[in-house]
């Protein structure tokens, strides 16, 4: 039923409201489209695979400040050399430094934190969080000093946006989102078992260590691609995810995942599809996904405490 | 057997259990008694994988779990911690089939689906294989969880305090099940005990701890004893024969 929604949507989206050739409305259409299920195959995987490591549903991988490290990047570059420097930067170039920066830094943070002795996930966790706001602040700090029109370039660029994906970038994006599902997707039924805590997957020989560092790594490497490749997206993997437990019926990743993305397929589409036709590019997605995703939040927590 | 040989675990600058030299795992039940702290509970950890031991060697019927991978070890050894939370929902049927892990790596076979069946009827929950076990009371709970360890089909079982927050028809329940496993199926349970009446009632053997090493070991008439009781838990506690069985009195 889900995947016919999806359906439904994407050829709504694809043939409806064309303006002028279908065939080129289409070309530029299915890219966008990939591109959408490139970024809600690697935020709903990864957020999944992050609350069941994490044992918490509250959490997005943002809190280890993702988002706020791909920021800071960005306005560094643009505090660096401009934003003329910034806009003329190959898109390239650009995706490759924030994936390789973005990934090195969550790799070191789970080596240090959770390779030591004193592996602690909660730790870990309060160390991304402190780092987070760290970043955040910096970034405020430096965009308050710079020049009003690189400001604007520059929080333009910090809104998410799937539109007219650069083609080379999508490939490499959905490479490396699929190499991620490949690591994931084996894994599938140890995931279950970590759903019940370290210490019984222990008991029931997990090699939890290791699984949860491949399930680390996996889960920052599709973050830092689909990132990279649209902006900062990750609040709405947090609705995805919880939609999906309440909606796959069952607590089995082989049911959750696929339904955490196609939910997100959903999400992307439908609020995509509200944006460009009832506001008429009025907004940025992520305004329209936070909002209405936030609402039906709000009413599925609020349903549930009321029974 | 489950051998412990010089074995240290230190937390920050506390020792928490202190150069201990045992072997467990004989036939029947042994408890493992001894007041808050003794390290009965690190002691566990170390044998069950989640700590590694600052020095000594911890063997598993033969396999050093050092060495050993988690896998096999979990194909001989089953542990049932002390506080069981599940953040998702699952039935008791999920829960058990968890059990089969080890075997199977949660693709079941038919063998597999026996074993889940025998172990949910060994514990009198066929009517509540479908609920969810936020919806259990605390001793079909337990039972749901001591199922998915029986699932697991081990040789040695090891139980952390199995009757925490029991009222006294569970705790027996619990404990006449533990027996029935070692004496029909032959496991070799290990379980951490407070009750000591419980202990020496259904144990043979018990192993009692303080400040990190075992301070008593033997049958459990011997050590139901007054004055190894005082040494074990510094209380004053009185023995009692009660038809022909001693009975614990330490109520005031």
């Amino acid at each position: 039923m889900l995947g016919g929604a999806v359906l439904a949507l994407v050829v709504g989206y694809l043939f409806t409201g064309v303006p002028g050739s279908l065939a080129f409305a289409l070309e530029i259409r299915s890219l966008t489209v990939a591109a959408m299920l490139v970024v809600s195959t690697a935020v709903g995987v990864s957020t999944v695979v992050f609350h069941t490591i994490t044992q918490n549903r509250i959490l997005t991988p943002s809190i280890m400040g993702f988002d706020a490290f791909y920021v800071l990047i960005s306005t560094v570059i643009v505090f660096v050399s401009g934003s003329a420097a910034f806009l003329a930067f190959d898109e390239l170039t650009l995706w490759f430094v924030q994936v390789v920066v973005m990934v090195a830094f969550s790799v070191l943070l789970f080596t240090w934190l959770f390779g030591g002795k004193r592996r602690s996930i909660h730790l870990m966790l309060l160390v991304g969080i402190v780092l987070g706001t760290f970043f955040r602040s910096f970034t405020e700090w430096m965009q308050r000093m710079l020049d009003p029109l690189d400001f604007r370039v520059l929080s333009d660029a910090m809104f998410a946006s799937l539109t007219r994906p650069d083609e080379t970038l999508l490939v490499l994006s959905a490479v490396l989102v699929a190499l991620g599902c490949a690591a994931v997707v084996p894994l599938r039924r140890t995931l279950d078992v970590l759903t019940l805590g370290e210490p019984t997957a222990v008991g029931l020989g997990v090699d939890h260590r290791r699984v949860v560092m491949a399930l680390f790594a996996a889960v920052s490497v599709m973050i830092a691609a689909s990132t990279a490749l649209v902006g900062p997206i990750l609040f709405f993997g947090l609705i995805v995810a919880n939609l999906a437990y309440s909606y796959a019926g069952s607590f089995r990743h082989a049911w959750t995942l696929p339904t955490a993305v196609l939910l997100g397929m959903v999400c992307l589409l439908g609020g995509q599809l509200v944006l460009e036709r009832a506001f008429g590019f009025g907004g940025t997605l992520s305004t329209v996904i936070d909002f209405a995703g936030g609402l039906f939040f709000l009413y599925l927590v609020l349903r549930k405490g009321a029974r | 057997m489950i051998a412990l040989e010089n074995v240290t675990k230190r937390y920050g600058g506390q020792t928490v259990v202190d150069d201990v030299s045992l072997t467990l795992g004989g036939e029947g039940v042994t408890a493992l008694i001894g007041p808050n702290g003794a390290g009965k509970t690190t002691l566990f950890s170390l044998v069950g994988r989640l700590v590694k031991p600052d020095a000594g060697r911890v063997t598993v019927g033969g396999l050093d779990i050092a060495t050993t991978p988690s896998g096999d070890l979990a194909k001989t050894l089953a542990v049932l911690r002390q506080d069981n939370h599940v953040a998702a929902r699952l039935t008791v049927h999920d829960l058990v089939e968890f059990g089969r892990f080890p075997h199977s790596r949660g693709r079941l076979t038919v063998e597999d689906r026996e074993h889940i069946e025998q172990a949910i009827s060994y514990l009198d929950l066929g009517a509540h294989r479908d609920r969810f076990l936020d919806e259990l009371s605390g001793g079909q709970r337990q039972r749901a969880f001591i199922a998915m360890v029986l699932a697991q089909d081990t040789k040695y079982v090891l139980l952390d305090e199995p009757l925490n927050n029991l009222d006294l028809r569970h705790m027996t329940e619990i404990m006449r099940l533990v027996r029935r496993m070692a004496d029909e199926l032959g496991k070799r349970v290990i379980t951490v005990l407070h009750d000591i009446n419980f202990a020496a009632t259904w144990s043979g053997r018990i192993v009692a701890m303080r400040d990190g090493v075992v301070v008593a070991d033997a049958p459990a008439r011997e050590i139901m004893r007054p004055e190894v009781l005082k040494a074990v838990y510094d209380t004053t506690v009185d023995v009692r024969e009660i038809d022909g069985r001693p009975v614990a009195l330490y109520y005031g």
